[in-house]
């Protein structure tokens, strides 16, 4: 009996490892290849990472305004990732936003945009992820609150606010065109961030990349203003960005730092290219800034703004091109909404360094050294100094955002440095 | 019992300058290379933001960027009959510890030495006869040649980003530059500094007095920057905290400034921070080294095999560590035998102050290296016939900031306290324009770095011991320096001037420089130097000593730029020619 019992887990053995060995043979190296590239432009290890050594295995935290969910893990481990999915569960997870169950899954996965991925893409994505080390990792549950936790709930979710459906090219558009439309409605999902939601979460589709406001960070509005969007870029401007984290008028920090590291800046020249030519076609409604900075706001900012800032940004705000980014005509020092400028002068901010720009430069932090008025003047001189134009600032909008800040803090010796937003690059 | 590690290719001891350096040129090449570092992880936003950076208290004079005294010192005795004693509290010089080493805190004056500089006694001999050497003096010559050292120089100085004016263009002399430097294959990578107010007006004396004066060369960014590895220096805000600090701005060339961000990002280098290398080990021939031990933070030994080691440590440490390891024939003063420890030497410095009441010079606006130079009295730019000396030094008015709690020059005759040295202060401040010698130490035979019998490191090691005195040499060549230096300052025209001259034994107490040379020098004989022309050592092949150990004696210039230029040329044989057939690349 025991002999048995033994032979029958021994041909067990072969039969998986036959088995493994016959999956691998199904997935030639060109469609390897691809997976990995979108998996890069999707910028999946970003969320599916919390350990950093061990990428895509999921349990980070993802905050979102209804509680915190946490990330899968899809790498092919057999009880804890996605190794006993079949290609057909991995397409419902990425086109209709539903798990190997049936249940509905909550859409921080952001599969209103990889719904737009061809069969194709997302089996490439699945080969190449199969390929990936299986990691034992089991992700805590989601922390949402009542009713929010019944994933029931989704089902009228989905049916208000989500359109399955790939990506149609427009035939009138170039190859180009159509490939960065592809790319950024799609795999590189970049309205995730730079896009207004409603209430429920949902994009606000007639705010499509207008910018929006993401665990404290302005995310900035993608489209054409001169002002504060992406007018001034040119196709090579924001390919640069995109490539290095830096180009002459600005350098990638805080989340989007992230994202050129572990996503754009890996991905390839026409791609990037591509990206660039879809964004420069969004329309755009050119938002009048609303400005009354008072006198004495400008005259304390431009003090402190001399004393603090001028060293590395330059007395004229015309800074140093791809080390400290210029801030007169800078988009995101005139955001409409001031979180990053007022975050940035808080905590500082640290650039991504990249294999074309590896000198990772940073702002050290000022909320040690300023005051909320001191904090509210020189981020409203900013705002409006050298021509740029956007609201005051008030000490008020700096006290909110440092008690935010506080209550995220991670150990005292961070203060002061603003070590604690270094990007690691995933290796 | 140490921990045994699997084996690298390349083991670097240290991780400043040099260690930087040959870990990108040795990981390029494809070798896998560990670095071990006694010190922690240091990089700008972290530890020297622009929000603290300024802080003469907490790093000029609480020593926060220095090597500890608790942890590693040195004895020190002027002459062989004395008894030395422990340095408790550093002075005269101050080495750094962790990532970047000294290359954090230094100013940033990045010299070549002159083409005589590297043939001291075959030059002096032939120009001025043997009788002009005393026989206690034991200068010799380096083994390589400036034309040699030229492209690595070059490589350093556009790593670096270095401001400054040529003088000699493929050897043609270049009005603004230094007419006396060594052909050079190209300009600076970058123009000079912005001069201010102080070195213009002495360099306009000094032209007035046929002499040619020049702007320093500086690693203090005149613009901003990116060098050939990619990386990028911001412009330098003339802020006057370079000596003594690290700098805030991306200013400043460091190994954290123009190569550690490019180096970290490789798979075949790694760095070990807070981990002291007590010894290099040996295998039972003691031809062969087969890597190191180390002492982690908590406590733990290992040992670390590899190919290759390297000490890229602080001159003192570099020569300590080969002592305690038993490596190379100690050097024995009384017999001249021996190696190790021989030809320590240093710098001598002196000043004159010019005190005015006409001229305002805002001497806070600074950076390191910012200053006029003449170079007239250098090494062998002037006939030393009968002056009873051989080499020389600059002379120069630098701008490096004048920073508030360490300067406050005052006219002689001023109480040392009180209400009137308060006044003198205030009213000599802005309107006091100081200039400083930086002069040759030659070799002499009483001057030296052994281990100390009595006194211990927190390893229960040996602590290394230094006897050193300035010379006759030394002192009649600082006395005509400054005798020079005194007739410019008058030819500005002030109202007063003060001479600061070096007279009498050295003391180790007051700060004069970080420019400790000699103990692991190199030459061309084995009998005369502990490694040859490419830093390796004569007796272990695979191991190389980096830094200022290897002058034979110290020329008047600051050091760094040769310590980068030697370190490019060991990298280069060690790539070109060692890779190929390990073995001893000269033979002795």
């Amino acid at each position: 009996m025991r002999k048995l019992f033994c032979t029958a887990v021994l041909m067990a053995t072969v039969a998986l490892i036959l088995g493994g060995a016959a999956s691998a043979t199904e997935f030639p190296f060109a469609k390897l290849q691809k997976g990995k590239s979108l998996v890069d432009a999707g910028d999946c290890v970003a969320c599916h990472t919390q350990d950093k050594s061990k990428p895509f295995a999921g349990g980070r935290p993802i905050p979102t305004p209804f509680g915190i969910i946490y990330s899968a893990n899809i790498t092919p481990d057999r009880d804890t990732g996605i190794g006993a999915w079949s290609a057909d569960d991995f397409y419902r997870a990425m086109h209709e936003g539903i798990g190997p169950h049936g249940e509905r899954l909550y859409p921080a996965f952001p599969y209103p945009y990889f719904t737009k991925m061809p069969r194709e893409d997302v089996d490439a994505i699945f080969a190449y992820l199969s390929t990936l080390k299986p990691v034992q990792n089991k992700t805590p549950r989601k922390e949402l609150t009542w009713p929010l936790d019944h994933r029931d709930l989704l089902a009228g979710w989905d049916w208000l606010f989500f359109e399955p459906g790939e990506f149609k090219p427009d035939p009138n558009k170039s190859a180009e065109w159509n490939r960065g439309a592809y790319l950024v409605e799609g795999p590189g999902h970049c309205g995730a961030c730079h896009t207004a939601k409603n209430v429920f979460g949902a994009d606000k589709k007639s705010e499509t990349l207008q910018g929006a406001n993401i665990q404290d960070w302005t995310a900035p509005k993608l489209v054409g203003d001169d002002r504060n969007g992406l007018g001034r870029w040119n196709t090579d401007d924001i390919a640069e960005y995109l490539k290095t984290g830096r180009n002459r008028f600005s350098g990638a920090t805080g989340l989007m730092a992230e994202v050129v590291v572990n996503s754009t800046s890996k991905m390839s020249d026409s791609d990037l290219k591509a990206i660039a030519t879809y964004l420069k076609s969004v329309p755009s409604d050119k938002e009048e800034a609303e400005s009354s900075p008072t006198k004495s706001a400008m005259n304390a900012g431009k003090a402190i703004y001399a004393d603090s800032c001028a060293a590395c940004h330059q007395a004229g705000g015309e800074g140093v091109a791809r080390m400290f980014p210029p801030l007169k005509g800078d988009a995101v020092a005139q955001q409409a909404d001031p979180s990053t400028v007022i975050r940035v002068i808080l905590e500082g901010a640290m650039t991504a360094g990249t294999q074309k720009q590896p000198t990772p430069s940073a702002m050290p932090a000022f909320d040690w050294k300023l005051k909320d008025d001191q904090v509210a003047a020189v981020a409203t001189y900013v705002r409006n100094a050298w021509g740029n134009k956007a609201s005051a600032v008030s000490a008020e909008d700096v006290a909110k955002m440092r008690k935010k800040l506080a209550a995220g803090k991670a150990s005292p010796e961070t203060v002061g440095t603003g070590a604690k937003l270094e990007p690691q690059e995933q290796q | 019992m140490a921990k045994k590690l699997p084996s690298v290719d390349v083991v670097l001891v240290g991780f400043g300058w040099t260690a930087a350096i040959l870990g990108q040129e040795l990981t390029d090449a494809g070798l896998n290379v560990v670095a071990i570092e006694r010190g922690n992880w240091r990089d700008t936003s972290t530890d020297f933001a622009v929000t603290f950076a300024q802080d003469e208290l907490r790093y000029y004079f609480r020593h926060a960027l220095f090597e500890e005294t608790a942890r590693e010192t040195l004895t020190f005795r002027n002459s062989g009959g004395q008894t030395a004693l422990p340095m408790r509290k550093l002075g005269s010089f101050l080495p750094g510890t962790g990532v970047g080493g000294a290359g954090i805190h230094w100013n940033g004056m990045t010299w070549r030495f002159l083409p005589t500089d590297f043939q001291a006694r075959s030059h002096n001999t032939q120009r001025y006869g043997a009788a002009a050497i005393p026989d206690t003096m034991t200068i010799q010559d380096w083994g390589v040649t400036y034309d040699e050292l030229e492209p690595h120089y070059d490589k350093f100085e556009y790593l670096c980003g270095i401001g400054g004016k040529a003088g000699n263009l493929k050897g043609q002399i270049q009005d603004g530059g230094n007419p006396f430097e060594g052909p050079r294959q190209r300009d600076y990578p970058n123009p000079p500094l912005e001069m201010v107010y102080g070195p213009t007006v002495f360099a306009e004396a000094a032209k007035s007095l046929g002499y040619h004066p020049f702007p320093g060369p500086a690693a203090n960014m005149s613009r901003p920057y990116t060098n050939p590895l990619g990386v990028t220096l911001g412009p330098c805000t003339y802020c006057g905290f370079c000596e003594k600090y690290g700098c805030g701005n991306y200013s400043k060339s460091s190994p954290q400034t123009t190569v550690i961000p490019v180096l970290m990002r490789k798979d075949n280098f790694e760095l070990r921070t807070e981990c002291e290398v007590l010894k290099v080990n040996r295998d039972s021939t003691g031809k062969r080294a087969t890597g190191v031990t180390y002492v982690d933070i908590e406590g733990r030994e290992f040992e670390q095999p590899a190919e290759i080691v390297i000490l890229c440590a602080y001159i003192l440490h570099n020569a300590h560590l080969l002592m305690v390891s038993g490596i190379g024939t100690p050097y024995e003063p009384k017999t001249g035998q021996g190696t190790l420890g021989k030809n320590y030497a240093y710098q001598i410095t002196s000043s004159v102050n010019a005190f005015f009441d006409d001229k305002i010079f805002n001497p806070y606006i600074g950076a390191g290296s910012l200053g006029m130079v003449v170079d007239n009295f250098n090494g062998d730019n002037f006939d030393h016939g009968g002056k009873g000396f051989i080499g020389g030094g600059y002379i120069a008015c630098w701008n490096t900031g004048a920073r508030p709690i360490e300067t406050h020059p005052t006219p002689k005759g001023t109480p040392k306290w009180g209400a009137k040295w308060k006044k003198a202060v205030a009213e000599n401040y802005l309107k006091t324009v100081t200039i400083a010698t930086h002069g040759a130490v030659m070799s002499h035979r009483g001057n030296y770095l052994d281990l100390d019998p009595t006194y211990r490191n927190i390893y229960g090691q040996p602590l290394m011991r230094m006897t050193f005195d300035f010379t006759d040499n030394e002192l009649k060549m600082s006395q005509f320096l400054t005798e020079r230096t005194a007739e410019i300052a008058k030819a500005m025209k002030p109202r007063e001037i003060k001479e600061n001259a070096r007279k009498g034994h050295y003391s180790i107490v007051p700060y004069q420089t970080t420019h400790n040379t000699g103990g692991t020098i190199m030459g061309t004989d084995p009998k005369s130097s502990v490694v040859n022309r490419y830093l390796q050592h004569w007796d272990v092949s695979n191991l190389f000593v980096m830094g200022a150990g290897a002058f034979p004696q110290n020329p008047g210039y600051n050091p760094t730029g040769t310590v980068g230029a030697l370190t490019y040329w060991a990298a280069d044989a060690i790539r070109k020619q060692y890779m190929k057939n390990p073995g001893p690349l000269v033979q002795a």
